[in-house]
C-alpha cells in the first residue's frame, strides 16, 4: 500500500514538476522587509514548513506540502529569498519566504539525505542514498544540469553522505559503504570532475567542511577516528586524525547518528561527537590532534558552538535526548545543563547568538534561550519539529 | 509495561513456528500483547526514533527498508532478534533495555503486516 502511495504520488510529482515553472510570479500581498531575520521549522510528520522570525519571536506562516521530512534540511539562496529543502522521499522544494509558498518542487530520487548550495549561488546539489549518488540542480528553475553516480567496486552505488559545498564551486562528499571521499568541481556545471580519494576509512557517516572552505572532516562510524582531506592541498591525500580515539573500548549502543555539519569550532579549536561515548572531543585544528575530552551527559548528536565561539551547545541521543549542554569553551566545563523538553531534535542560534532556538518533537514545541542567562524566552508550537534553519546559512560556506 | 523478558522467548519461538507456518499469521496468535496505551509509545517510537535511520515512512534511509515487501521471506524470529540484538559491524543497535521481548515481537509483527500509523 506504502509502495502504490509512493509510485502515485511520485507520477503526480512529475506531473507537476513538468506543470510548474511558476515563473516568479508577484505576490501583491507580501509585505516589504527584508529576510535576514527569517527562519523555517521543519515539521517533519505534517510534511510543513513554519516560517518564523526571530525579531519579535513570532511564527508568519505555514508552508504545506513537502512530502517526507523525516530528516529533512534546508540551505537558502544568497539574498535570503529562498528556502531549498531536500526531503527523505527524494522531494528538492524550493520555497518562497516572502510569498510564503512553494515555488517548485521535483522528486529527484528515491531516498534522499540532504544537500547544499553552490559558492555562487547557482547550483544546488542533493546527496542520494537511492540511487547513491549526486544530483545537482540549477537554483533557478531546479532543472537537472549533473548526475554525479556513487559507483564504486562492480558498478555497486553507495549511499552519499556529508556533501558539503566548497570554495571553487566544488561540491565534496563521503561514499558511506565504500570509504570514500569525492571532490566534484562543477565550474562547468554540465561536466563536473571529480577526484576520488579511496580508503579513507570505514563507513563514513557525516562530514563537514571548515568555515574558510579549506578542510573538509568525515566522521567514521566503523572505526575510531575522522578522514581530514585539505583542499588548499588535495595532492597531499586523505590523512586520518583522531585514530582510535576509543583507544579500543567498547562502543555503546548509537540510537541515533551525530551529526556533523553545523559543527562548532571556537578559536582554534574545534568540538566534536564522540561517536559511542558520553564525550565531546576538543581537537586542536592547527595539528588536528586531540586537545581534550569533555564528559557530557549522554552520546552528543549535535554539537554547535555559539556564533561568537564562547560556548558550545549539545544535544543528545536516546536516551538522554531530553536534555541540553552548554559548554564554556574557556574553561572546558559545563555551565548549564537544560531540560527544554522530550525528544530534542536540533538547535539553531540567532545570527549574534544572544539566543538559540531548540526543537522538542515529542513536545511540539521549540524553545527560545537566552544563551547569557539560559532563561526560557519563548515557546513556539511546532507539529513535531525536528530541523531549524535561518536565513544567515545563506551566507556561510558549508551551511 | 512490565513484561519479563524470560516469558517471552518460548512464545516468540512459538510465534516464529506459526509466522513460518502460513502467510495468515496475525498480532493476536495467543501472545501477550503490549497495553494499548505502550502500543502508541511503540508506534511513535518505530516512526520517529527508528525512522530516523528508516524512514519515518520506513522505505529506508541509512538502513534498510522495513516496509512488508523487504521483510518478506524474513522469519519473525530473525527480524525480532535483530531488533534485541542489533547487527554487528552496522549502524543498527541492540535495543534491548528500550524494549521488551514481547515488545520486539510485536514491532516485529508489526513491520510485517505494514505498521500502523501514528494516531
Amino acid at each position: 500500500m506504502d509502495f502504490r502511495e509512493n509510485s502515485r504520488f511520485l507520477k503526480l510529482s512529475a506531473v507537476a514538476a513538468a506543470m510548474l515553472p511558476l515563473a516568479a510570479a508577484a505576490c501583491p500581498d507580501a509585505p516589504v522587509r527584508g529576510t535576514g531575520d527569517l527562519g523555517l521549522i521543519v515539521e517533519r510528520a505534517a510534511g510543513r514548513l513554519e516560517l518564523i522570525e526571530t525579531t519579535g519571536r513570532s511564527v508568519l506562516g505555514r508552508i504545506e506540502g513537502l512530502g517526507d521530512l523525516s530528516h529533512a534540511s534546508i540551505v537558502y539562496s544568497r539574498d535570503g529569498r529562498y528556502g531549498f529543502v531536500f526531503g527523505r522521499d527524494g522531494g528538492l522544494t524550493k520555497v518562497d519566504l516572502l510569498c510564503r509558498r512553494v515555488e517548485q518542487r521535483v522528486i529527484q530520487a528515491g531516498n534522499s539525505i540532504g544537500g547544499a548550495i553552490s559558492q555562487d549561488g547557482r547550483l544546488i546539489a542533493v546527496e542520494n542514498y537511492t540511487p547513491g549518488g549526486v544530483k545537482v540542480f540549477s537554483a533557478e528553475t531546479l532543472e537537472l544540469l549533473a548526475d554525479i553516480p556513487a559507483e564504486y567496486a562492480d558498478g555497486k552505488r553507495a549511499k552519499v553522505v556529508g556533501l558539503a559545498d566548497a570554495p571553487g564551486n566544488r561540491f565534496v562528499f563521503s561514499l558511506f559503504e565504500a570509504g570514500e571521499i569525492w571532490v566534484a568541481d562543477l565550474s562547468d556545471p554540465r561536466q563536473p570532475v571529480v577526484q576520488k580519494f579511496r580508503g579513507i576509512g570505514t563507513q563514513p557517516y557525516d562530514a563537514l567542511i571548515t568555515p574558510d572552505g579549506r578542510y573538509y572532516l568525515a566522521g567514521l562510524f566503523g572505526e575510531d577516528g575522522l578522514a581530514l582531506l585539505d583542499l588548499w592541498h588535495p595532492e597531499l591525500g586523505v590523512r586520518r586524525v583522531l585514530d582510535g580515539y576509543g583507544k579500543g573500548e567498547e562502543k555503546l549502543p548509537v540510537y541515533k547518528m551525530p551529526h556533523l555539519r553545523g559543527w562548532a569550532l571556537a578559536g582554534r579549536y574545534a568540538y566534536l561527537p564522540a561517536v559511542g561515548r558520553h564525550e565531546v572531543l576538543v581537537v586542536d585544528t592547527t595539528t588536528w590532534t586531540e586537545a581534550g575530552r569533555i564528559a557530557v551527559a549522554g552520546q552528543p548528536v549535535f554539537v554547535m558552538a555559539r556564533p561568537d565561539g564562547r560556548q558550545v551547545w549539545v544535544n543528545f541521543a536516546l536516551p538522554d535526548n531530553d536534555t541540553v549542554q552548554v559548554i564554556d569553551t574557556e574553561s572546558l566545563a559545563v555551565v548549564s545543563t537544560l531540560k527544554p523538553g522530550k525528544a530534542v531534535l536540533h538547535l539553531e542560534f540567532t545570527p549574534r547568538g544572544e539566543a538559540v532556538w531548540i526543537s522538542a518533537r515529542d513536545d511540539d514545541r521549540v524553545i527560545v534561550y537566552d544563551t547569557a542567562s539560559f532563561a526560557p524566552l519563548a515557546q513556539i508550537p511546532a507539529d513535531k519539529p525536528s530541523g531549524i534553519f535561518f536565513t544567515v546559512r545563506a551566507a556561510r560556506i558549508g551551511l | 509495561m512490565v513484561f519479563s523478558t524470560s516469558r517471552g522467548f518460548a512464545p516468540a519461538l512459538f510465534a516464529a513456528a506459526m509466522g513460518l507456518a502460513g502467510p495468515a499469521y496475525t498480532a493476536n496468535g495467543g501472545d501477550k500483547l503490549p497495553a494499548s496505551s505502550r502500543q502508541s509509545e511503540l508506534v511513535h517510537m518505530v516512526r520517529h526514533d527508528c525512522g530516523s535511520c528508516h524512514g519515518l515512512t520506513l522505505a529506508g534511509g541509512l538502513g534498510p527498508a522495513l516496509l512488508p515487501d523487504a521483510l518478506a521471506g524474513k522469519p519473525i524470529e530473525y527480524v525480532e532478534r535483530v531488533i534485541l540484538d542489533g547487527r554487528p559491524g552496522t549502524a543498527m543497535p541492540p535495543w534491548r533495555g528500550m524494549v521488551s521481548d514481547e515488545e520486539a515481537r510485536w514491532i516485529a509483527q508489526q513491520l510485517q503486516n505494514g505498521f500502523p500509523r501514528e494516531q
